[in-house]
């Protein structure tokens, strides 16, 4: 169940003098913790916990034909599924429109920011090059699904090797893998969302909090402050001068997940 | 297969393990007879009295009964009543003629308005759906306080025996509670702290409900947070 109208009133009420629910601060994030190569099979993957959120992302790779507009170019696809074991509020079926979002979402700020160099994805020119598809699943959603995944996607594509390709058959060898990882630049996008509950701004809020949000705003960009993305969700309108704060808000935060995960991108 | 001693033993069993084998048993809650088997239906805890087997379910959704109090959120407005959305796996329906005072039928909405939280009492659980009240004491619609959910299955520990701990907690925070059978738990304290207070004990509560002498551990927990906080 959605949390009731009740609740949100005290969530913001609180949230005006400044406090939160589970005693965070306003611009702090729960626990983070990022484990890697969990997956044997997938050429790299993540599990990623923002506090008792919980996904999964993983990589997998292909050759296939380049798209016409971009012969030279490999592909990236990014997908998100939002399993029904996750949450009492996702069922099974084609995604909707959740899912397509969170997909969306990462996807762009993984494109626009050019930190995979789909110049080198490629083998031959119009013919041939990498594919390489994000996969995003949620294991628990407790809030925040997006940072996560976005911090998932990250270090699940830092940790992608190769697989051995066959150039005469044309075959893509899954069970060998090469000592090559995936070709990155080091403009690291970092997705963060700023979430707008009455006349306060949060982050990384608690599936309570999620629920009482007015607003929202997913920024995609790196901690030294460049900015490749951007979108607002939910009903409420923001003022420029709210604007202003949000973009404050989210170079901090960028600047604080990234010192956290600085690590596992390494 | 050993035989399960008179109400004592009791054992956690998931759905379609074998409880007990013999033809003198009787399926009861949460079980079914397959040949001469007892078979668990739900995940939980399994006890024999009488030769009548049950499961007492740790988890799952909330089975509607008759005379349960729950708490609900309106969904719809129609024009015989309400419809309440309370957790289960149908919606229940508050009839017009159930609300303790007269209401035009424009006038719907001012009673409960779609969004609203309601206190609410099950009058009738049939095909046709499950049916509700709020003509009597203590049911009535939810202006202020904290509304939370937990599992439904946990609900009798933060009651407690005869209401032991949830009176317990009432006399440490000073909050008004309510514990709907449904899970849901609506809190009304003088302030915001009191209330959240609340909300950290019930949440200590489900955690440990397994453990036996529950109600000590929580007065305990009051006193290790009354004596952080000075």
């Amino acid at each position: 169940m959605k949390t009731p109208r009740v609740t949100a009133n005290r969530i913001d009420e609180y949230l005006s003098s400044g406090k939160r629910f589970d005693g965070r601060k306003l611009n702090e994030f729960r626990e983070i913790s990022i484990e890697t190569g969990i997956s044997k099979k997938a050429e790299g993957s993540a599990r990623v916990r923002i506090g008792k959120t919980e996904v999964l992302v993983g990589i997998k790779m292909d050759v296939a034909a380049p798209y016409p507009d971009s012969p030279n170019k490999g592909n990236l696809m990014v997908t998100s599924e939002l399993l029904p074991l996750s949450s009492s509020r996702f069922e099974s079926g084609p995604p909707k429109f959740p899912a397509i979002e969170l997909g969306r979402l990462i996807d762009r700020a993984i494109r626009e920011s050019k930190f995979v160099d789909f110049e080198k994805l490629c083998i031959k020119e119009g013919e041939k090059v990498w594919s390489i598809f994000v996969d995003i699943y949620s294991i628990n959603a407790d809030g925040n699904l997006v940072d996560a995944a976005g911090i998932g996607a990250l270090a699940a594509l830092k940790t992608a090797k190769f697989p051995k390709y066959d150039e005469e058959t044309g075959k893509v060898i899954y069970d060998e893998h090469t000592d090559v990882s995936v070709p990155l630049s080091k403009e690291i996008p970092i997705v963060t969302t700023i979430y707008k509950i009455g006349k306060s701004l949060i982050v990384d809020p608690t599936q309570e909090e999620e629920d009482a949000c007015e607003a929202r705003v997913v920024i995609g960009g790196t901690a030294e402050g460049t900015i490749f993305s951007m979108q607002k969700g939910d009903a409420k309108e923001i003022s420029i001068e709210e604007m202003n704060k949000v973009l404050e808000l989210s170079k901090e935060s960028k600047k604080n997940v990234f010192s956290k995960i600085e690590k596992f991108l390494k | 297969m050993n035989k399960m001693t008179e109400g004592m033993e009791r054992k956690i069993v998931i759905p379609g393990e074998l409880i007990v084998a013999g033809e003198e048993y009787l399926p009861g809650e949460g079980t079914e007879k397959n040949g001469s088997e007892i078979v668990a239906l739900r995940y939980g805890l399994a006890e024999e009295s009488n030769h009548l087997v049950k499961v007492i379910a740790l988890s799952g959704v909330y089975q509607p009964r008759i005379g349960n109090v729950v708490i609900g959120k309106v969904e719809n407005i129609t024009f015989y009543g309400w419809v309440i959305s309370i957790d289960a796996a149908d919606d229940a329906f508050l009839p017009l003629q159930e609300v303790p005072k007269y209401v035009s039928k424009e006038g719907l909405s001012e009673v409960l308005d779609i969004g609203d939280m309601v206190v609410a009492k099950i009058i009738g659980v049939n095909t046709r759906g499950i049916d509700l009240t709020i003509k009597s004491r203590g049911l009535e619609r939810i202006d202020d306080g904290l509304v939370i959910k937990i599992n439904p299955n946990k609900v009798p520990r933060v009651i407690g025996k005869e209401g032991s701990m949830i009176n317990l907690i009432k006399d440490n925070s000073g909050c008004n509670i309510t514990v709907g059978q449904n899970g849901l738990i609506w809190i009304l304290g003088k302030n915001i702290e009191d209330e959240l207070l609340v909300k950290k004990v019930i949440n200590f509560i489900t955690e440990k409900s397994f453990i036996s002498g529950l109600t000590e551990e929580v007065e305990e927990w009051f006193k290790n947070e009354k004596g952080g906080n000075k």
